[in-house]
């Protein structure tokens, strides 16, 4: 899987060319970090690109659909093969500390939050 | 002031109309159908159906199943392909998005007339399940030589 820490790729502009499907994510937040979870089938870890730098994160895949020679579409739901998804981040995540599962087309990303800006109870004081 | 969603020339409808275009090429309207049995457009999970003279080839985008809850099964050429995904969402606060499928699905896919329903494989790769279909000899194409 290729994870990059890295400020804006300098060929975003051709990638935005080629049509592309956001894929359906779900995303959960706990007290010690964020969990994003995105469905990308066809999706194998060398066509898996996961972008990170300081306030974006960028997801990207192409899927691989085994198509014999020749064949023709009868019905197509699906009819691109690149998924392409963006979030922004909030400060206090860790990006570099990101941690990436891909299996059978599901891609879990977990990002830590900075220990020490972890939420703190407030208590309420009364008088 | 509130001539354009965009600050673009152009009117309001232009815009909603092009939205309708992406949103159409994005998740695929053609072709139409009003088989009896064809899901409504956006179900999950998405279809491909190709073919050759040999065989019926079809693809299920459906990331995160366990292959072997599987049910498919064909009776002569209407192909059945049954299952479910459960996700766990929990009781805790903290979904901000939940976007992926979950619960149970059946897709009823009618496909050429002259496929061999004793010759059906299927295999699940990367989230994609594959269902391969061959079709019977009678449909090769013949050549015709003109005496």
């Amino acid at each position: 899987m290729n994870t990059e820490v890295k400020t804006r790729t300098p060929d975003a502009a051709a990638r935005r060319e080629t049509p592309s499907l956001r894929p359906a994510v779900d995303i959960v937040e706990d007290a010690e970090g964020v969990t994003l979870i995105a469905d990308m089938p066809g999706v194998d870890k060398e066509r898996l690109h996961v972008r990170v730098d300081a306030n974006t994160l960028q997801i990207e895949g192409e899927a691989q659909v085994d198509l014999p020679e020749g064949a023709e579409a009868l019905y197509a739901d699906v009819r691109t093969t690149r998924f392409s998804r963006g979030f922004t981040l909030s400060n206090e995540l860790e990006p570099d500390k990101i941690d990436a599962q891909l299996r059978n087309g599901v891609l879990t990303l977990r990002i830590p939050k900075h220990p020490e800006q972890r939420p703190r109870k407030i208590e309420v004081r009364t008088a | 002031m509130f001539g354009t969603l965009t600050g673009l020339p152009g009117s309001l409808f232009d815009d909603l109309g092009r939205l309708q275009r992406e949103l159409d090429e994005a998740f695929g309207r053609w072709p139409y159908s009003a088989e009896l049995r064809s899901p409504g457009v956006g179900s999950w999970p998405p279809v491909n159906v190709g073919a050759t003279p040999g065989r019926v080839d079809v693809y299920l985008f459906a990331p995160g199943l366990d292959p072997n809850e599987l049910e498919i099964s064909i009776q002569q050429n209407l192909l059945t392909i049954a299952g479910q995904r459960r996700i766990d969402r929990g009781d805790e606060a903290g979904w901000y998005r939940a976007e992926r499928f979950s619960g149970e699905f059946r897709r009823a896919l009618t496909l050429p007339e002259d496929v061999d329903p004793d010759n059906v494989e299927a295999s699940y790769r990367d989230g994609i399940l594959h269902v391969t279909v061959q079709r019977r000899e009678s449909a090769q194409p013949r050549r015709i030589t003109v005496r």
